[in-house]
C-alpha cells in the first residue's frame, strides 16, 4: 500500500471531527466502508478495470480535505445559465450542499431537495432503505467516498409527482489550496413520478483538485428521470464519478454525460434493470485535447425479462488526449426478450491521441436482441475535400464534421433549451473558445 | 416444443464418435515435473545442448508463474505433478531400428478417417500424425523434398535441420510469453516442422493429425512453420482424443514466420473429446498460436472450427510487422453441454498499411459458455491500418451463455477500425418454415447452423469443410430445448 | 369425387384469444377454392392451423385430410402428405442456399415415402425445370433462402418450392400481396401450370385481382372466424363492387 495508509491515518485520527456534523446514517455506513477500504486499498493497474488508469497516483497529491466543514462562500453569484431554461437551482460547493436562490419558485408539494444532514433528522426512515444500498458493494473508490463523505444531496420525489422545471445542481470546486472533495448524491423517484436533473461541474481555480462522486438513483415503478451531467472544469481536476441506478417496472431513465473540459475523468455508470418493461438510455460525449484522459465505463445489467437498453458513446480525441470506453451489457439467465444495443464511435484527430475501446456482451438468455458496434477512425477525407471544393476552408470543414459527429449524442437530450446550449458549447469547444465556460458571471470576472 | 426435445435427446445419446482408445503399446515416462523430467525428455530425443538449455530456462521461468485467471472460464485446479509429460506410442524393438508403425496405430488412424497411405495419395494431402506426443509418420516426404520443402516431425527437424530450427524456434512465442508457453517450451515432445523455400508454392495441403491416446498424459506439441520469400503453403490440423473420465491437458505452441510476399493458410478442425453430457472428462486445450508476418506483403490466415475440448483457451494471432501485411481470422466455435470456450485472436498492427479481418461465429448450446475475446492493436507507427471485426453469437437454449469481449487499442489516427457484434437465436419461424417444407426440426437446426457458419466454413479446404459441417451437426446433439 | 379435405366446426386460439369460431369447409380433389374476407377475419389463422403452426391451439372440431386426422400429424408429416403453404411473409434463413434447402426438403419427403434420395444430377435437373416455371433466376437459387429478396422474388420462390414439392393441396396465403402486375401474372401462371385433376388449392386473398388469373370453382367469405357465405365465382365480382360491408351488416 502507498498513500492509502495516509488516508487511513487521517480517518482514524480525525474520526470524531468527520462524524460530528453528519447524520447518523452517514456515520453508520462510513464505519462499514472504511473496513472494506482498508482491506483492499486503491486499485492497481493489474486490475483489468484499471489497466489504463493509474488511480493510486492520483491520490498521492497532498490534497486538503475540509473535514472541519469550514464554510466556503461563493465568490459572487454563481449561476450557470442555460438561456430559455426554467430551472430550480441548488449548489454543491466542493462537497457541501447549498440551497440556491429561487426567487419564490417552489418545488411541488412533498418534493425534498437538500442536505441529508438536514433531511435525515425528520426522515431517517425514509432514507434508510436507500442510502448506500446500491453503492455498498462498489469498488474501493466508492468505499473511500462512503468513508469520507460528510454531506449528501438528497432529491426525493414522492409518488405521482411531476416536477416540470429542470432541477439544476451546480457543483463548484473552489479553494485556494490543492483540495479533495467527496461528493455524494441520493436521488429517489417514487412510483409514477417524473423529474429532470442537470448537473454541471465547474471549477473556479487552477489548483489541483480531486473529486470523487457517488450518485445513487432509485427510479420507482412507472417513474421517469432524465439526468444530464456536464463537465466543464479545468485541466487540473480529477473526477472519479460512480453512478448507480436501480430501475423498477416500466420505469425510464435517460442519462447523458458530456465531458467538455476536465483533466482526468473516470465515470462509471451501473444500471440495474430490476422490473419488467424498464427502459434505459445512456449517452456519452467526450471531447478531449491536451493531456486529457477520459475513461467511461458502463454496465447495464438486465436482471428481468422485457427490458430495453440503449447506449451511445462518442469520443473526439485531439492532441495527446486518451479515451477509454468499456461498456458491458449483461443479460442474466431469466432476462428473456431483452433488447440491448450499444454503439461506440471514436474519432482520433492526431497521431498522439490514444483510444482504448472494450464493448462487451455477456449473455445468458437466448431470446434476446443484443448488438454492439464500435469504430475508431478519423474524419472522412472525401467529405472534407468535397466541402473544400465548395469553398469551405479546411479548418471550418473539420469543425463542421466534428460538430456533426457530436450532434448525434446531443440530439438525444430531451430538453430543447439544453440541447441548443450544448450545441453552442460544443461548437465553441471545437474552436478552442471554451477554456472557461463564460456562461456564468463567475467565469466572466 | 416437446417433440424437438425428444429428437435431440435421442441424438444426445449418440456417443462421441472418436471416443475409442487404441490398444497401442505406449512408452510413458513417470508422471511429475522437475528439472530431471525436462532433462529426460531432452535426452530421449537426443537433443543438442542449446535446446536443453532453453527448456531449462523455460522450466525455471514457469516455476515463477501462476496460471492466468482472466479468461471467462472456470478452470478446476490442475495438478501438474500428476501428468506424464512424455508418451511415445511406438513399439520399442531393439532389433528393429527403423521404428515401424504399429498396425494398431494404423487402425486408429483409419478409424479417425485419416488414411495415411492410399487414400491420401489420391487426395494429394501430405500428413504428419502426432499421437500422444510423438510424430508418427509423414507421408509424401520425398515428393516434397524435390521442391525443397521440408515437412517432418519436430524431433527429426532438430536432428536434421538444427540451424533452421534454432534460427526460428521461440522467435514468435518466447517461453516468457505466458504460463502455458513456458510449460510447453520446457516439456514439448514433438510436433511438425515446415519450411517452404523461396519462391515455392507448396503443391499440396500439408496436414497434421493430433491425437491424445494414453491416459494421464499431457500433449505438448510444438509446430513451427516458416514460409520464405514469395512462398505459399496451406496447412491443416485436425485433433481428436478418446473418451476418458479424467481430464487431459493439451498445451501446444504453433509459431509461424511469414517472409516477404509469402502466404500461409492455417486451418484447424479441433474435435478433442469435450467431456460427456454431465461435463465429466474432456480435454483442456490451452494453446498459444501466433504468426509473425515479418515480410512486406506477407499474409497469414487462420481458420478454425472448434467443436471439441472441455475447456478451450486459444487466441491464434497475427503480428503484422511487415508493411502491407495482412492477417485474417475466421472462427466457428461451438460449445454444448458443459463445454467452455474462451477464444479469439490478436491482431497487432505494427507495419504500415496493414490489414486485418476477424470473422467469429460462436454457437452456444446446452449449459455451455462461449466467449469471443479479441484484441486489435494499432501501434503509433502503423499508418493506414484497417481492421474489420464481426463477432456473431447464436444461442440454442436458455441455459448457455454467449459473450463478446473485444479490445481495441488504437494509437494512430489514420487507423480505421470497425467492430460489430450481434446475438441471435434460431427463430421459431425459421424452424416452422423448414417443417412446413417437410424438413424435420433436427435437420433444420443443422441446416441453419451450417448456414450461419458458412462464411467461415467456406474458408476451409474442401475435404475439411465437409468434415467440419458434419461435426457441427453431430456436436449439437441435445442442443435445443 | 373424393373429399380431400374436410373441416368440421374448427375452433382455434392464439395467446388464449379465439380467432376461428367454427369453420366448416370441404375441398374435393381437383377443386380451386377461394377464401376471401376483410382483414382480421381469420384467413391467415386458418392456413396456419391447417399446416400445424405451433403458436395456434385447436380447441374444438376436426380436420380430415385424405381421410386421416390431420391435426395429429407433425408439420413436416403434413408437408410430406402433400400439404403446402405459400406463406404470406416467407421467412429469411441466412446462409442456407435455396439449393441445399430444397435438397433437404425433397429428400425428407422421399424418405417418408420410402424412396431413395435423389442423386445430385437428377436433383439439379429438376431444379432447372421448376425454376423455369416461375422465371426464377439461376443466381437466385444460389442465394440464401429469401434473404434480401424483393417481395416478388419471395413469392416466386414460394411457387418454385411448391413446384419442387408437388403438393396435393396447396394453400396460397395472400400470395398477391406486395406484387406488381407483372409479378402477379408470373406467379399466377406458375400456379396454373401446376394444376392437375387430382390436386386442389385454397386461395386466400383480400382482393379480386389474383382471382382474375386463378379461377376459383367455389368462393367463401370468412368473417369473424366463420364462413358466412359460399357461392360460385360470381361472388368475387359482387365483393369487388360492394366491398365487405354488406357482409358485415348481414352478420
Amino acid at each position: 500500500m502507498g498513500c492509502e495508509q495516509e488516508y487511513i491515518n487521517i480517518f482514524d485520527r480525525h474520526r470524531e471531527l468527520i462524524d460530528e456534523p453528519c447524520a447518523s446514517i452517514l456515520n453508520e455506513e462510513r464505519a462499514k466502508a472504511i473496513i472494506r477500504f482498508k482491506a483492499t486499498g486503491f486499485p492497481d493497474r493489474k486490475d483489468e478495470d484499471w489497466l489504463h488508469t493509474d488511480v493510486a497516483k492520483k491520490f498521492a497529491t497532498d490534497y486538503g480535505m475540509n473535514l472541519g466543514r469550514v464554510a466556503t462562500a461563493i465568490h459572487g453569484t454563481f449561476t450557470c445559465d442555460v438561456p430559455n431554461l426554467n430551472t430550480y437551482h441548488a449548489y454543491i460547493i466542493n462537497d457541501s450542499f447549498q440551497a440556491g436562490e429561487n426567487k419564490g419558485k417552489q418545488l411541488p408539494q412533498g418534493v425534498m431537495l437538500g442536505s441529508i444532514n438536514d433531511i435525515a433528522a425528520d426522515s431517517r426512515d425514509l432514507l434508510g432503505p436507500y442510502y448506500n444500498r446500491l453503492a455498498t458493494n462498489g469498488d474501493s473508490i466508492v468505499q473511500f467516498n462512503t468513508a469520507f463523505t460528510q454531506d449528501c444531496l438528497v432529491l426525493y420525489i414522492p409518488k405521482n409527482t411531476v416536477v416540470e422545471d429542470t432541477i439544476q445542481i451546480v457543483t463548484l470546486l473552489q479553494a485556494n489550496v490543492d483540495m479533495m472533495s467527496n461528493r455524494r448524491l441520493l436521488i429517489i423517484l417514487e412510483e409514477n413520478s417524473r423529474a429532470s436533473l442537470l448537473l454541471c461541474d465547474h471549477s473556479s481555480l487552477q489548483k489541483q483538485t480531486l473529486s470523487t462522486q457517488v450518485t445513487e438513483i432509485f427510479v420507482g415503478r412507472g417513474a421517469s428521470l432524465d439526468l444530464y451531467e456536464i463537465e466543464e472544469t479545468s485541466g487540473s481536476n480529477t473526477r472519479l464519478g460512480q453512478l448507480f441506478v436501480r430501475q423498477e417496472q416500466d420505469s425510464c431513465f435517460r442519462h447523458s454525460n458530456i465531458t467538455l473540459t476536465n483533466g482526468f475523468t473516470r465515470n462509471r455508470v451501473e444500471v440495474s434493470l430490476e422490473g419488467e418493461g424498464a427502459e434505459t438510455h445512456i449517452n456519452g460525449l467526450a471531447i478531449g485535447d491536451k493531456e486529457q484522459h477520459i475513461d467511461n465505463r458502463t454496465l447495464v445489467d438486465h436482471k428481468v425479462p422485457r427490458c430495453t437498453s440503449n447506449e451511445l458513446y462518442k469520443y473526439i480525441l485531439d492532441e495527446q488526449s486518451t479515451g477509454v470506453f468499456a461498456g458491458k451489457m449483461l443479460i442474466r439467465p431469466d432476462a428473456q426478450h431483452s433488447v440491448s444495443e450499444q454503439t461506440n464511435r471514436n474519432l482520433c484527430l492526431t497521431s498522439c491521441a490514444h483510444m482504448y475501446a472494450q464493448p462487451q456482451l455477456e449473455i445468458y438468455a437466448d431470446d434476446v436482441k443484443c448488438s454492439h458496434g464500435s469504430t475508431v477512425g478519423q474524419l472522412d477525407g472525401n467529405a472534407l475535400f468535397y466541402m473544400q471544393q465548395r469553398g469551405i476552408p479546411a479548418e471550418e470543414a473539420r469543425h463542421l464534421l466534428m460538430y456533426a459527429f457530436a450532434g448525434e449524442v446531443i440530439d438525444n437530450i430531451q430538453i430543447e433549451a439544453l440541447r441548443d446550449r450544448l450545441h453552442i458549447l460544443v461548437e465553441k469547444r471545437f474552436r478552442g473558445e471554451l477554456n472557461r465556460c463564460k456562461g456564468c458571471s463567475l467565469c466572466k470576472q | 416444443m416437446k417433440k424437438k426435445d425428444n429428437i435431440l435427446k435421442r441424438l444426445a445419446n449418440k456417443a462421441y464418435e472418436f471416443g475409442f482408445v487404441s490398444k497401442i503399446k505406449t512408452d510413458i515416462i513417470e508422471s511429475g515435473l522437475n528439472e530431471d523430467t525436462v532433462r529426460l525428455i531432452s535426452s530421449k530425443k537426443n537433443e543438442p545442448d542449446w535446446l536443453l538449455e532453453i527448456r531449462l530456462q523455460a522450466y525455471r521461468h514457469w516455476l515463477t508463474l501462476e496460471m492466468p485467471q482472466w479468461a471467462h472460464l472456470n478452470i478446476p485446479p490442475i495438478d501438474y505433478q500428476s501428468i506424464s509429460y512424455y508418451a511415445d506410442p511406438l513399439k520399442k524393438s531393439k532389433e528393429n531400428k527403423n521404428k515401424e508403425i504399429d498396425p494398431e496405430l494404423m487402425k486408429t488412424f483409419e478409424k479417425l478417417g485419416i488414411p495415411l497411405e492410399e487414400r491420401l495419395a489420391l487426395s494429394g494431402t501430405a500428413v504428419d500424425a502426432v499421437m500422444d506426443s510423438v510424430s508418427v509418420k509423414t507421408t509424401f516426404k520425398e515428393e516434397l523434398k524435390e521442391k525443397g520443402i521440408i515437412f517432418c516431425s519436430m524431433s527429426e527437424a532438430i536432428q536434421e535441420y538444427p540451424d533452421l530450427v534454432r534460427k526460428y524456434l521461440g522467435t514468435v512465442v518466447n517461453y516468457r510469453d505466458n504460463f502455458f508457453a513456458a510449460l510447453n517450451t520446457a516439456v514439448f515432445s514433438d510436433g511438425s516442422f515446415v519450411y517452404i523455400p523461396k519462391g515455392v508454392r507448396c503443391p499440396m495441403e500439408l496436414s497434421t493429425y493430433f491425437r491424445i491416446n494414453a491416459a494421464n498424459t499431457g500433449q505438448f506439441e510444438r509446430t513451427l512453420i516458416v514460409a520464405d520469400d514469395d512462398s505459399y503453403v496451406s496447412y491443416l490440423e485436425g485433433c481428436t482424443a478418446p473418451m476418458r473420465d479424467e481430464n487431459q491437458l493439451h498445451a501446444a505452441i504453433v509459431e509461424i514466420i511469414v517472409h516477404d510476399n509469402a502466404e500461409v493458410k492455417y486451418s484447424t478442425v479441433q474435435n478433442w473429446y469435450p467431456g460427456d453430457a454431465e461435463g465429466k472428462g474432456g480435454v483442456y486445450n490451452f494453446v498459444t498460436k501466433r504468426g509473425d508476418c515479418r515480410g512486406h506483403n506477407s499474409k497469414l490466415s487462420w481458420t478454425q472450427v472448434e467443436t471439441g475440448s472441455a475447456i478451450t483457451w486459444k487466441y491464434p494471432s497475427c503480428i503484422l510487422r511487415g508493411d502491407n501485411s495482412q492477417g485474417e481470422f475466421y472462427s466457428v466455435a461451438l460449445t454444448n453441454n458443459y463445454q467452455q470456450a474462451d477464444t479469439g485472436t490478436k491482431m497487432i498492427h505494427l507495419g504500415k498499411n496493414t490489414r486485418s479481418t476477424i470473422i467469429s461465429k460462436g454457437i452456444s448450446a446446452g449449459k455451455s459458455q462461449n466467449s469471443y475475446r479479441g484484441l486489435v492493436r494499432v501501434s503509433k507507427n502503423a499508418d493506414g491500418a484497417r481492421n474489420y471485426s464481426q463477432c456473431d453469437s447464436l444461442l440454442l437454449g436458455d441455459k448457455c451463455g454467449a459473450h463478446t469481449f473485444p479490445y481495441m487499442d488504437i494509437h494512430n489516427n489514420s487507423a480505421v477500425i470497425e467492430h460489430e457484434a450481434t446475438t441471435s437465436k434460431i427463430s421459431e419461424d425459421q424452424l416452422f418454415y423448414c417443417n412446413q417444407r417437410g424438413i424435420g426440426t433436427e435437420e433444420a437446426i443443422g441446416l441453419i447452423v451450417n448456414g450461419y457458419a458458412k462464411e467461415v466454413l467456406n474458408k476451409l479446404p474442401m475435404e475439411f469443410a465437409i468434415e467440419a459441417q458434419k461435426l457441427l451437426s453431430v456436436s449439437l446433439e441435445g442442443a435445443v430445448g | 369425387m373424393e373429399n380431400l379435405l374436410e373441416i368440421k366446426n374448427l375452433h382455434a386460439t392464439i395467446d388464449g384469444k379465439e380467432i376461428l369460431k367454427g369453420i366448416n369447409l370441404t375441398v374435393k380433389a381437383g377443386e380451386v377454392h377461394a377464401i376471401m374476407g376483410p382483414n382480421g377475419s381469420g384467413k391467415s389463422t386458418l392456413s396456419n392451423v391447417l399446416v400445424g403452426h405451433p403458436a395456434y391451439t385447436v380447441t374444438e372440431g376436426e380436420v380430415k385430410y385424405k381421410g386421416k386426422n390431420l391435426l395429429e400429424l407433425s408439420p413436416e408429416d403434413r408437408s410430406h402428405e402433400g400439404l403446402f403453404l405459400s406463406f404470406q411473409y416467407p421467412v429469411e434463413i441466412p446462409g442456407v442456399s435455396i439449393t441445399n434447402f430444397m435438397r433437404a426438403a425433397v429428400n425428407a419427403k422421399r424418405q417418408y415415402l420410402g424412396q431413395e434420395p435423389m442423386n445430385a444430377t437428377e436433383f439439379l435437373k429438376m431444379m432447372r425445370e421448376k425454376r423455369a416455371l416461375v422465371n426464377l433466376d439461376s443466381k437466385l437459387a444460389n442465394r440464401s433462402v429469401n434473404e434480401g429478396f424483393s417481395g416478388g422474388e419471395k413469392k416466386r420462390n414460394e411457387i418454385f418450392q411448391m413446384a419442387m414439392l408437388d403438393p396435393t393441396l396447396s394453400i396460397l396465403d395472400e400470395t398477391d400481396s406486395g406484387l406488381d402486375i407483372d409479378a402477379l401474372r408470373i406467379v399466377a401462371e406458375g400456379v396454373n401450370k401446376l394444376k392437375r385433376e387430382d390436386t386442389s388449392s385454397i386461395v386466400i386473398t383480400h382482393y379480386q385481382r389474383l382471382l382474375d388469373y386463378i379461377k376459383p370453382d367455389i368462393v367463401h367469405v370468412l368473417y369473424n372466424g366463420r364462413i358466412v357465405k359460399t357461392a360460385g365465382p360470381e361472388l368475387v365480382m359482387e365483393l369487388e363492387e360492394r366491398g365487405y360491408d354488406w357482409i358485415k351488416n348481414e352478420n
